[in-house]
């Protein structure tokens, strides 16, 4: 779904949202409140500009606007693959965005990741998945590499990590897995407006991803290890 | 001089907290190991490549974690991550005086892929949790297989980062890019190239790396104590001062670096003379160097560390 | 990956302390977890390794580590990367000295 496509069901209420060279920045009006919104799109690759450019729009936010509702619309294919992004510190540009999201948080707005389209690795580390809350549409893929690169660099042959990616949650890339490891809230399938509106509203501050994942299944060891570790007992797992 | 890039994850922890103060949570006795690896015939270790826990440093309470760059690269799984999550949780329960990270890793671990993905993202919110509790967290990255991917972001959401010169910091690996977009973009066997892009003098002088030490434990222990005592006495959780002068900074790097693709040029327009001679200096020959050019926040010039 | 197991009875010296652990799973490497464990007198060995097919290398080695130490109430645990018998030979010795010989700082 392009970008536009998905502010218009978004936000009935209409938006004020533009895109500069594959980088989403605006406003929103959601059930009569306005949200500031970041994004990409196009599946750009997250280079050290746009990287700065989200986190310069949410210190403005913080701001500008105190306790102002954030979305950050996730579509890429991951971090920039160049020389010039590693020289410059490309890991410190994407840090920094992730704190940026950190302090809003904490200064009390709601932060919300979508994922619309597509979300890799490193593009998607310090945006969707350092929101209060991520979420993505259907059709949506996530995952951390394509496979003829895991095969590459994992010496496991590709026929092997194909047939994982069938229905193994660790490596298959639907939404779905996603959901089931606690890594995703939730996924919005019918009337996106109404599906938003909620999310502003039921939103989790602290880090309850690793329970999640073991309600719903998808990762049985992550929290009773955690809880293990953090409380000096036994691993108990579900 | 005791290398510390030598050592494996469980000698460096004797060698930077205080002796025989260290307990490790859930030792490999537990045998708690990656539930992932079997199907892909790979091997598994009993603390998934991590040892957590607490120990002293200078005489205060101090929890820790070392990475074992050996075991899959040191690479974050979902017991690895767990583990990190739940020493750092456990941090802020007990009011832990500093949180001192021994990080090696090439981020999230492939064979765990969606696992790994999630789980380094909440190594990083916990990592920012226990600096809006208070407690000061120190990143060393001295290991021979760098701190890349996930860990790279991780690493820069510490207060301060402790580096040698033979450590490397970045976010992908030089193999990944060649192979993504050729050799030309980054020759990955040009391990002078690969050192002046992501190594710790580099990120020294760019600003990402507060203190620069030689490859030995006391020097790095040094440093670690320093890092802890100077930060104990300023605010470590984010603000919005700091978070503002760190994007100035970052801005500042971008604009300057126009046109720039060789880590020299940056090191000559920050004003360093000879910039050819910076890779053979010495660190102490270097650290004078730097201290007239490197780039930096002003909360820099007394090592209290960043944002 | 390979699982094998191996017993050895009537052993002699028996082990104290904390659990240990040597060597780091890398590639030509291997970890050794050892333990005292209440086990009648025996010293048994379980070995997990990605080399498959080498159960009578293994067993020697096992033998020769057994008739040099022949340690009583002991469990082993190794996890391997296809280290040489060589390398095995050094970690079993070296995670036995760990708990026979001079005390170490700190909890391993």
């Amino acid at each position: 779904m392009d970008w536009q496509t998905l502010a218009t069901q978004l936000f009935p209420g209409g938006h004020a949202i533009v895109e500069r060279d594959n980088f989403l920045s605006g406003s929103a009006q959601v059930d009569g409140a306005t949200v500031d919104v970041i994004g990409t799109s196009g599946h750009v690759p997250i280079g050290i500009e746009i990287a700065l450019a989200q986190a310069t729009a949410i210190l403005e936010t913080v701001q500008a606007h105190p306790g102002r509702p954030i979305l950050i619309l996730v579509d890429t294919q991951g971090q920039r693959l160049r020389h010039r992004d590693e020289m410059l510190g490309i890991n410190s540009y994407m840090a920094h965005l992730g704190k940026c999201v950190d302090l809003a948080r904490r200064q009390g707005h709601t932060v919300i990741g979508l994922v619309y389209d597509q979300a890799l690795s490193g593009g998607f580390i310090t945006s969707g998945l350092i929101a209060s809350a991520c979420y993505a549409l259907p059709q949506a893929t996530i995952r951390v590499m394509g496979l003829p690169a895991m095969a590459r660099i994992t010496k496991v042959p590709e026929e092997r990590l194909t047939e994982l990616a069938q229905d193994n949650p660790v490596f298959a890339p639907g939404p779905e897995n996603y959901l089931r490891m606690g890594g995703l809230h939730g996924i919005w399938e019918r009337d996106l407006a109404q599906e938003l509106v909620r999310a502003l509203a039921d939103c989790p501050h602290e880090d309850r991803r690793m329970a999640l994942g073991q309600e719903r299944g998808g990762r049985l060891l992550a929290q009773p290890v955690a809880a293990a570790v953090r409380t000096g007992s036994d691993v108990r797992p579900a | 001089m005791s290398s510390y890039l030598e050592l494996t994850a469980r000698q460096r922890i004797p060698a930077m907290f205080d002796a025989g103060s260290f307990e490790e949570f859930l030792p490999p006795s537990k045998r708690i190991a990656s539930p992932h690896l079997a199907q892909l015939d790979a091997p598994v270790s009993y603390d998934d490549g991590v040892v957590v826990g607490r120990g002293l440093l200078g005489g205060h309470i101090v929890f820790g974690a070392a990475q074992e760059g050996a075991f899959m690269g040191g690479a974050v799984g979902e017991v690895h991550g767990a583990k990190l999550v739940g020493m750092l949780r456990r941090a802020i329960d007990e009011g832990a005086h500093a949180v001192l990270l021994l990080l090696e890793s090439g981020g999230v671990r492939l064979h765990e892929a969606n696992a790994g993905l999630i789980a380094v993202s909440e190594v990083m919110r916990a990592m920012l949790d226990v600096r809006a509790a208070g407690i000061p967290v120190v990143a060393v990255v001295g290991g021979a297989n760098g701190c890349f991917g996930g860990m790279g972001i991780a690493a820069r959401c510490a207060n301060t980062v402790i580096m040698s010169e033979e450590g490397r910091l970045a976010m992908s690996g030089p193999e990944v890019i060649e192979t993504a977009n050729g050799v030309e973009e980054f020759d990955s066997r040009d391990r002078a190239l690969v050192w002046r892009t992501t190594g710790g003098k580099h990120r020294y002088l760019l600003g990402d790396c507060q203190l620069l030490v030689a490859d030995d434990t006391a020097a790095f222990r040094a440093a670690a104590l320093e890092a802890i005592a100077a930060l104990g006495a300023g605010a470590v959780g984010l603000t919005l001062e700091g978070l503002l002068a760190e994007q100035a900074m970052l801005a500042r790097r971008l604009h300057d670096a126009e046109g720039v693709s060789e880590p020299m040029e940056i090191w000559r327009r920050l004003g360093v003379p000879d910039p050819a001679r910076v890779p053979m200096l010495e660190a102490d020959a270097f650290l004078t160097l730097a201290a007239q050019h490197r780039a930096g926040l002003p909360s820099d010039a007394a090592h209290t560390g960043e944002q | 990956m390979e699982t094998l197991h191996f017993k050895f009875g009537a052993g002699e010296r028996p082990l104290t302390g904390a659990a240990q652990m040597v060597g780091v799973v890398g590639s030509g490497n291997l970890e050794v977890l050892i333990e005292a464990a209440p086990l009648g007198g025996a010293c048994e060995i379980d070995v997990h390794t990605a080399a498959v097919g080498f159960g009578a290398i293994w067993g020697a080695v096992m033998e020769d580590f057994h008739a040099r130490w022949r340690l009583a109430d002991a469990r082993i645990s190794i996890n391997d990367n296809g280290a040489t018998p060589a390398v095995v030979s050094l970690r079993l010795d070296q995670a036995v000295e760990s708990l026979l010989g001079p005390a170490t700082g700190g909890t391993p």
